[in-house]
């Protein structure tokens, strides 16, 4: 191996250094290539570490954006100044259309009562119980009918056709079931929630590009590790997106309920708070819990979701030009 | 253990073949270039080879424990850092669940370091160059530890000057590892600066037509390493030229 020896030497490698790598390349010696970079591990490494420096994008630091917090609250400030405006018009009756300050002041005599705590309360621990259970239901579901092609074709179109059934018409049917209990409410939950994740996982699995199980069956993987170390997180997009629907039809569904089932040992719901005030034709009481129903969903949004898929997406780099 | 190929042949369906007849032995250690035109079946030959696929005809001998395979484009999981994505391929690996958690992670350690991404681990894939991707790739396909390497054109995507220092890389580590590797590409050049015999697929169907052995002088002496790359360039034209009419 002269010239390898003589490009070492040239290019100013101590003695020491030469030895050691002309040894490593010794046994394999019959490939020598073109006397550029050959057999100097150091000057390539150093080479490659340009290279990616130059390649890859320098780190950039998040910082807040307050834009993020100042937009949506003036856009509700808008909105409710122009209800005010609305209201000063005086088209309506005051009892039939109340201002935002009369709501204000009737959701405070509710809070002063006890009453509205109560109701927030009692709905959203129906509301994440019953999500919680239908998360727990519907994923090895969704991913058995995802991965298992004879139990997708059989089973596809139930659930698909189970998501578009507005979980109220399980109401009355629960009602003879289970009576005036929690376990209306949950069924009715469970039925409303369970088919969206299904269906949201399901089309997660469907997104994954093919490559992915390629490289899954090349390194291995069983059939299990293939579903929970490489199709569920690959899907984790899809499926999350899933899961925010089951929330928002779990949500639905339980107001439904609550607003149909009252009385029994069924505790008293934002839902059974709108139908009261219905019966005491109570416009501001209606519209408080039309309010507290829309701000407990806003806020399982804003503090829940948005931040674990605005991560997962970040960490995918999948967040690149988007609006959010 | 050598690769044998024997009268093998792949057609899907009932349409043409795409492969046919292909015979071919590639000796344990060996750097074996394949080379063709577009649809030329070597996409299909190495999914045959990686036992992705199934051929229609013919015997085929591969190691038993099954080859590593590298893509295109690197096919990294997005969910996983670099280093998580060499760990998984470990884990996958290990059938018996016998390595410990820290072993792999050491493992995935001193992969990282033999492509020289040693500061690199914990970035994730989005945050890497097409070169680095490509090395990570390189670095999971050896974490399987199989004797034989299938490459499907993982060059070919990147700019010419990482290309060229990854050429350098990669037969660094055939050297240091003392793979099997058979690396399916349309350039020539490609061919003749990796492989020590380089064999020519025709087009459909695919069959192995012709080969060169690129010897040490051709190595060494550019102008010979030209003259090749002209002989084998005119082959492959020939061959081009053949499917005109």
């Amino acid at each position: 191996m002269p010239i390898e020896q003589e490009t070492r030497l040239v290019a100013g490698e101590t003695a020491e250094n030469a030895a050691e790598a002309a040894t490593e390349a010794a046994p394999q010696s019959r490939h020598i290539t073109s006397p550029s970079l050959k057999g100097n591990p150091d000057e390539l490494r150093d080479l490659e570490a340009g290279l990616d420096k130059l390649q890859s994008d320098a780190h950039r630091k998040a910082r807040i954006d307050w834009t993020r917090i100042i937009l949506p609250i003036a856009a509700l400030l808008v909105l409710i100044l122009a209800w005010q405006f609305y209201v000063s018009l005086g088209f309506k009756r005051r009892d039939q259309v109340p201002g935002p300050l009369d709501v204000l002041g009737q959701f405070g005599a509710l809070w002063a009562e006890g009453k509205a705590q109560e109701a927030v309360w009692t709905s959203l621990q129906r509301g994440v119980i019953g999500f919680l259970i239908s998360v727990a239901v519907a994923t090895p579901l969704g991913l058995l009918l995802a991965q298992v092609q004879p139990l997708r074709r059989a089973f596809g179109p139930l659930i698909s056709g189970l998501q578009v059934l507005p979980s109220v018409a399980w109401v009355p049917a629960a009602i003879i079931w289970f009576g005036l209990s929690d376990g209306t409410v949950y069924f009715v939950v469970l039925m409303g929630a369970i088919p969206s994740i299904i269906n949201g996982l399901i089309s997660g699995v469907d997104q994954i590009p093919p490559q992915y199980r390629s490289v899954g069956k090349v390194l291995g993987a069983s059939r299990i590790q293939m579903a929970l170390q490489i199709v569920l997180p690959a899907a984790l997009p899809g499926y999350l997106g899933g899961l925010k629907q089951g929330w928002a039809f779990s949500w639905r569904s339980l107001m439904a309920a609550e607003i149909i089932a009252v009385g029994g040992t069924i505790g008293f719901g934002l839902g059974s708070l709108l139908d009261q005030g219905r019966t005491l034709s109570d416009m501001a009481t209606v519209m408080s819990a039309i309010l507290a129903i829309l701000f407990v969903g806003i806020l399982i949004e804003l503090l829940v979701f948005a931040p674990i898929e605005r991560r997962l997406l970040l960490r995918r780099g999948l967040l690149a030009g988007s609006t959010r | 253990m050598p690769v044998v190929l024997e009268h093998l042949g792949k057609r899907f369906g009932d349409g043409a073949p795409v492969l046919d007849d292909v015979n071919a032995t590639i000796e344990q250690g060996e750097f074996v270039a394949l080379l063709g035109a577009s649809g030329c079946g070597k996409s299909t030959l190495l999914n045959i080879l990686a036992g992705l696929d199934q051929p229609t005809s013919g015997a085929l001998e591969v190691p038993s424990d099954g080859a590593a395979f590298m893509f295109q484009d690197s096919a990294l999981f997005p969910w996983l850092t670099a280093r998580g994505n060499i760990e998984l391929a470990l884990k996958l690996a290990d059938k018996s669940g016998r390595t410990s958690k820290a072993s792999r992670a050491a493992r995935a350690g001193e992969l990282l370091d033999l492509v020289h991404l040693g500061g690199a681990g914990d970035k994730r894939p989005h945050e890497l160059s097409g070169g680095m991707r490509q090395r990570v790739a390189l670095a999971r396909a050896l974490a399987q530890d199989r004797q034989l390497l299938l490459m499907d054109e993982p060059f070919a995507a990147l700019d010419a000057i990482t290309r060229d220092l990854l050429h350098d890389e990669l037969e660094r580590i055939w050297k240091e590892t003392g793979r099997t590797i058979v690396f399916v590409t349309h350039n020539v050049r490609e061919a003749v600066r990796l492989g020590q015999r380089v064999l020519l697929l025709s087009s459909r169907p695919g069959r192995v037509v012709a080969e060169w052995n690129v010897t040490e002088e051709h190595r060494t002496d550019a102008g010979r390493a030209g003259e090749l790359t002209g002989t084998i360039t005119r082959r492959l034209r020939e061959e081009i030229r053949r499917h005109a009419n």
